[in-house]
């Protein structure tokens, strides 16, 4: 099997074999796959662009976009947490939305418009959100940043075009209130519990943006 | 993952027919039911047809004074419809309760019905389980089976339907429209797209070896008050316990649907026709034949509970 195959599963079965395989994730990209059963190589060419950056991959349909971005892309920003959606950890922009690029296949996304932690902004040039993350404390750990930072992005974007949600009252009124921010950000777990600061930053970002 | 091939279906027809043709070929939507599965290797498709540029992604009005969704539409669009939110106010709340804003974003109307069930038991590759392994054992009865079905189970299995947006199609009648290999189009009216467990718990649905959803439709607006209560153990982003789906005329009268207890969306013309006589009656009805264990029991009394809730609710309203 091909070092870009690795499950969280084989990685967890032994630190031996996650030194063993490590340092051959870097070259997985060109790496043949085992044929599949039609006797193909399997491999599927895919374009994407990732970050303003047009980039054209050879992968095995089996690799989620999530690994094609940190296995492939060497795009490590995003992270995988519990790879079965249930975190928010590789939360990215595709397409304008944000979706978990654990659960998704990177062939689905061929043609397709993705934007990372890494897209949103530079060390010396911060998105709005990263800067109020930094301000407000927004993390510890920092391992659900990436996805946190992406999500709050979309919400707010969601909440000005006039998605509902669970705790909108009335379907047609849709307005931003703590609540608001709280629900729509339940699909990103933060184990270190950052969730005011969280809060708080968004809060500063969706201020500037109405002023 | 077990390795598989992939392609990108051009039509609906050529979707049904190589679906049909080559065994196991899967259908791949959102993909965040189907994947989740095939990393467990509780699902091994061999072959992914992805219908995602099908162009099944249109909300239209239908001749009858209906809404046609396409199969492709995505939760959050289907939630956020201008049309939905005023005239089928139940079937966006009961969206917006399911899942996390990402996971709406990818997951579809058809990929949303067909999703599986959330019984640990079947995602646990170790335990016995008849829908994940016809003739293998039933791991949750007799085991830990406080998530699990009180309402249409079987000895085979007693696993819950998990979605909350069937439960709201269930109440609003909803059809199903499909195409099957040989290229004919059906509609499945929604009570019987969903298939009880008895001897054969690993089939799931009406659909028939290739058969694809192209569109669910609802019939016209029947007016009302719309409501959904999910009761769950955290405020957001877990599966219902209990949820109750539910629309009041003015009149007195009501329908009920429910999610979280049933090994399919449940509904029956009895808790309907007791909408007038309070909660306690309707849950009655509605629990009729309910098969409980030590861990779920509690259910039947979130039922009634739920419902009273939604009554008080609804008169506070009125
Ligand atoms: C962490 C987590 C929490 C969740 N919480 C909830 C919740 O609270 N409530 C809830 O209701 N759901 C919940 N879900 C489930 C989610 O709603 C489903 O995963 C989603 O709706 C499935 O849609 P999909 O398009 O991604 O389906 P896919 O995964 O693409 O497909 C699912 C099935 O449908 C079949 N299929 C897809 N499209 C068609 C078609 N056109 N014709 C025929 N067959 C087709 C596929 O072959 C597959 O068998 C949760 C999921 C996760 C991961
Ligand atoms: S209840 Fe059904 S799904 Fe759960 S273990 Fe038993 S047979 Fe499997
Ligand atoms: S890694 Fe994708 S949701 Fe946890
Ligand atoms: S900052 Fe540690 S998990 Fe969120």
């Amino acid at each position: 099997m091909p070092s870009d195959h690795l499950t969280r599963r084989s990685l967890l079965q032994g630190s031996a074999a996650v030194a063993a395989a490590a340092p051959t994730l870097a070259s997985a990209g060109a790496a043949t796959a085992r044929p599949t059963a039609k006797g193909e190589t399997g491999m599927i060419p895919v374009e994407l662009t990732v970050n303003g950056r047009e980039v054209h991959l050879q992968l095995d349909p089996r690799t989620t976009l999530l690994d094609a971005l940190r296995e492939h892309l060497h795009l490590t920003g995003t992270k995988k947490g519990c790879d079965q959606g249930q975190c928010g950890a590789c939360t990215v922009i595709v397409e304008g939305r944000r979706i978990n690029s654990c659960l998704t296949l990177a062939v689905m996304h061929d043609g397709d418009t993705v934007t990372t932690i890494e897209g949103l902004g530079t060390a010396d040039k911060l998105h709005p959100m990263q800067r109020a993350f930094i301000t407000h404390d927004g993390y510890q750990c920092g391992y659900c940043t990436p996805g946190q930072i992406c999500s709050a992005v979309a919400v707010l974007e969601e909440i000005a075009a006039g998605v509902p949600s669970h705790v909108t009252d009335d379907l047609d009124r849709v307005a931003l209130s703590d609540r608001e921010l709280r629900e729509r950000m339940s699909g990103n777990i933060c184990r270190c519990a950052a969730y005011p600061n969280i809060i708080a930053a968004m809060n500063e970002v969706a201020g500037e943006k109405k002023a | 993952m077990k390795p598989f091939t992939y392609s990108r279906a051009t039509s609906v027809a050529d979707a049904a027919k190589t679906a049909a043709a080559m065994q196991g070929a899967r259908f791949i939507a959102g993909g965040t039911n189907l994947l989740d599965l095939m990393k467990l290797q509780i699902e091994t498709p061999t072959h992914l047809i992805d219908v995602n540029h099908l162009g099944l992604d249109r909300i239209e009005p239908t001749p009858e004074g209906g809404l046609r969704i396409g199969a492709l539409v995505r939760n959050t669009d289907l939630a956020a419809d201008k049309t939905v939110r005023r005239d089928y106010g139940v079937l966006s709340r009961a969206l917006l309760a399911g899942a996390s804003g990402q996971l709406r974003n990818k997951a579809t109307t058809a990929g949303n019905l067909l999703q599986r069930t959330r019984c640990p038991y079947f995602y646990d590759t170790n335990m016995p389980c008849n829908k994940r392994k016809p003739g293998s054992g039933c791991g949750a009865i007799g085991g830990i089976s406080r998530s699990l079905a009180i309402l249409g189970v079987s000895d085979a299995c007693i696993a819950q339907h998990p979605s909350d947006m069937a439960v709201a199609m269930r109440l609003l009648d909803a059809q199903v429209e499909t195409v099957g290999a040989d290229g004919v189009a059906r509609a499945i009216p929604i009570a019987d797209f969903h298939t009880l467990p008895g001897d054969t718990p690993h089939i799931e649905s009406a659909l028939k070896n290739g058969e694809i959803i192209t569109s669910v439709t609802l019939p016209k607006p029947i007016g009302g008050t719309h409501v959904y209560r999910k009761v769950r153990d955290r405020a957001s982003y877990a599966f219902a316990l209990v949820s109750v789906a539910a629309v009041f005329g003015k009149d007195g009268g009501g329908r009920f649907a429910f999610g979280g207890i049933g090994a399919k969306p449940w509904r029956t013309p009895a808790a309907d026709a007791a909408a007038s006589s309070g909660a306690k009656a309707v849950a009655e009805a509605a629990l009729s034949g309910a098969r409980t264990t030590y861990h779920n029991a509690f259910k039947k009394t979130l039922v009634e509970r739920t419902l009273a809730s939604l009554y008080r609710q609804k008169e506070a309203r009125s």
